[in-house]
């Protein structure tokens, strides 16, 4: 292996390194608050992705209709249980907040699948279109068993992840998309080193995201609420936090990194209904890297999963995700070495 | 969940198809019966298999006078269901031939009942299995290692001397591999890489680097579908010159929507059907070839864009043929007439289908030659024969 190859490698890595850390950074968000593996993040990703793809086709996104059908869902489960506990006067503010808010993004959606409307702006709609999605399924899905444990909580997500990747097939069929890159821009380093202002992007895109992720856990309320529900929910609820909400705001911002994180790898790779199945796997790897807890960690063994990734492809292509997917065993081997009996403790505090 | 939204597309789609077939089933004497996928992963393929059938039965809806029905069943690209499929055709509707499907491990398991049941089968898919051990089955398909050799034939006259290969890391990407390797040694081309990669993989930068590194005049690829355009767009950003070498896998829209510019000018080998309007007055298949087109846009309301379809069709061909003649020796619907069937389909000489030109021995799954397979292009987003 020459200099140039390993530096391509090594780009190619940060690039997909890139991708893994903002996944991760989601994926650590939401189990920090809320304990689920939220295995649905990279589908989310591929309907950004696909919802994209289907905007450059001309094709009104099918995704609309199913975020409407989760609003819906959402705001009758909600509409129910405020029924049950006899507080209709809060139905209106319910129909604002899971009917109205999540029709937006649709409604934009819906406008920008006619001719003649510049790329940026089916980027922005492709993004905004999926935020709704994982703070609807939560909604649905999850805050009815918000107490429940982590392995139910588990199987859920998993089960959820399969839902989606149905509609996905239904939606968009099983063969993939790929759409115009977002720069065409080339940059030249040394002699004939070049590295494509996509790749730059990305992996700007992911300095950026993190950065503004530090700020805000660092100075803002919401933020701190955040922190403090992943540490100890019920001392955060006794300090007047709402897990609830504090809930609904981690998949908010979720599901706002998966579709950025969509758009961003839609022009570099080819997406499928069924692709963010493995990118969310990357990246939990990253996040057991981080222990589920550790946003720096996380990013860490984002870059390293990258990395590896991109090395083990090139020495053995046919055990490229073998190689990737090892790197789990030394570092659960010592995790558990490390942090077997506080869990055990924080699971006594929480019940 | 999944395999709930898959029992509703599945049941739609079967409705919508068995309704089509029971209109036409009235006063039937022979029955065909197709198993295909129109549902999960082979989708995409089994979508296009069952409406060239449909094409089929309107295109030759009787045989000597009698009507022939169709019924067709969703496997849900899962071989034991076809499996079922098959048994379920077998004994309950009692069909004549079975057809199907668009899996190869899927076909291979509704040969299997096919041979315990005595029914002969018309496969659609390239199917693997040991002819002396399977004497009721033929196929239409070409052998990957037909269309490879006109690969091979191909590099040998563009003076290429080493190829890399970069392909799936399932069972298709070692089918070609190994076709590869029989075909290029005796052309003197000497293959130097074995590079794979997952249909799932995001990117193949390292393996094509490798690649690229060993400079091969050319480079054959083993993918499939969208997933095959991946080493075609990591070629091209690494700026690799030579030729980029495909095989039918590809032959597909969706792979050309994906490949865009980086698949300007790759070869790749295909059933002559693809290219039936650019085909030479005097080739055997371009009338039929024409003929399935019209039809198929007639019963369809779309034009054709892929090979399947046309297997389809060409399987319905040798099946009409078989029964012509079987038909003198025994009254369809008796055992009798199924051996009579299987019989006259392996003694099928020159029947003229849109892939190929279709002769089948005992003893044979195959029935092409060489007339079965002709090199396209790819220019601008259109197959462009390459004669």
């Amino acid at each position: 292996m020459t200099w140039d190859v390993a530096l391509i490698l090594v780009t190619d890595g940060l690039a997909n390194g890139a991708v893994y850390l903002l996944a991760g950074l989601g994926l650590v968000l939401i189990f920090s608050v809320t304990r689920v593996v939220f295995v649905p993040f990279g589908d989310i990703a591929a309907f950004a992705a696909l919802s994209l793809a289907a905007f450059e086709t001309g094709r009104v996104p099918p995704t609309i209709g199913m975020v409407a059908v989760l609003a819906a869902l959402a705001l009758a489960t909600e509409i129910g249980s405020l029924l049950r506990r006899r507080e209709a006067q809060r139905i209106p503010k319910a129909v604002l907040m899971w009917g109205v808010l999540p029709a937006i993004p649709c409604l934009l959606a819906w406008l920008a699948a006619r001719p003649g409307v510049p790329v940026a702006v089916h980027i922005a709609v492709a993004v905004l279109l999926v935020v709704p999605i994982a703070p609807l399924l939560a909604r649905v899905v999850f805050q009815p068993i918000a107490d429940a444990s982590v392995l139910v909580l588990l199987i859920v997500s998993l089960a959820l992840h399969f839902l989606l990747s149905g509609l996905g097939l239904l939606f968009f069929g099983p063969e993939g998309s790929r759409t115009t890159p977002l720069t065409s821009a080339v940059f030249t380093l040394g002699d004939g080193f070049t590295v494509s202002g996509q790749v730059v992007l990305m992996v700007g895109a992911a300095i950026v995201l993190s950065g503004l992720f530090f700020l805000v856990f660092e100075r803002t309320v919401a933020g701190k609420a955040l922190r403090a529900t992943a540490v100890n929910r019920v001392g955060a609820r006794l300090v007047g936090i709402r897990p609830v909400r504090t809930a609904l705001l981690a998949y908010g911002c979720a599901s706002l990194l998966a579709g950025l994180i969509g758009v961003l790898i839609a022009p570099v790779t080819t997406m499928y209904y069924d692709s963010g199945f493995i990118i969310g796997l990357k990246a939990f790897v990253a996040a057991i890297i981080g222990g589920l807890v550790s946003y720096p960690m996380t990013a860490v063994g984002a870059l390293a999963v990258g990395v590896v990734e991109s090395f083990a492809s090139f020495w053995s292509g046919a055990l490229k995700d073998v190689i990737v997917f090892s790197l789990l065993i030394p570092v659960l081997m010592l995790r558990s070495f490390m942090a077997a009996h506080s869990e055990e403790e924080e699971e006594e505090v929480e019940q | 969940m999944k395999s709930l939204m898959q029992t509703l597309t599945r049941g739609a789609l079967a409705a919508a198809l068995t309704a089509c077939g029971v209109a036409s089933a009235f006063a039937a004497d022979l029955k065909v019966g197709l198993s295909v996928s129109l549902s999960g992963p082979n989708s995409s393929l089994g979508v296009p298999y069952a409406k060239g059938m449909q094409a089929a039965l309107a295109y030759k809806p009787e045989v000597n006078g009698r009507k022939v029905q169709l019924i067709v069943l969703d496997d849900g690209s899962d071989p034991t269901t076809a499996g079922r499929n098959a048994r379920k055709l077998i004994e309950e509707d009692k069909v004549d031939v079975l057809m199907g499907t668009s899996g190869v491990p899927a076909a291979i398991a509704m040969a299997q009942v096919g041979k315990e049941a005595k029914v002969p089968m018309i496969g659609l898919t390239p199917i693997l299995l040991d002819p002396a051990e399977n004497p009721w089955v033929v196929t239409v398909a070409q052998p990957t290692q037909l269309m490879i050799d006109a690969v091979v034939e191909r590099m040998k006259r563009n003076n290429v001397k080493t190829v890399g290969y970069i392909g799936f890391t399932d069972a298709w990407g070692d089918l070609v591999y190994n076709a590869l390797m029989k075909a290029a040694p005796e052309a003197g081309i000497k293959v130097v890489s074995n590079e794979r990669y997952a249909r799932a993989d995001a990117s193949v930068t390292g393996q094509v680097l490798k690649i690229v590194a060993l400079r091969p005049d050319a480079v054959m690829t083993g993918g499939a579908g969208t997933p095959g355009a991946l080493p075609f767009l990591a070629l091209q950003e690494r700026g690799y010159k030579g030729g980029v070498y495909g095989q039918h896998g590809l032959i597909n829209p969706d792979f050309v929507r994906v490949v865009g510019a980086a698949g300007q000018n790759a070869l790749m080998p295909t059933g002559p059907v693809i290219v039936a309007e650019q085909l030479p007055d005097s080739h055997p298949t371009k009338k039929i070839a024409t003929d399935f087109r019209a039809v198929f846009q007639k019963v369809n309301n779309a034009p054709t864009s892929d090979a399947f379809s046309a297997y389809s069709f060409d399987g319905w061909l040798v099946f009409a043929d078989a029964a012509s003649r079987a038909m003198k020796k025994a009254e369809p619907g008796t055992a009798e007439f199924r051996v009579a069937l299987r019989d006259a389909i392996f003694s099928t000489r020159e029947v003229v289908g849109t892939h190929g030109v279709y002769t089948f021995k005992p003893g044979s799954l195959y029935g092409v030659d060489e007339r079965a397979r002709v090199i396209v292009k790819l220019d601008n987003g259109q197959w462009k024969l390459a004669p």
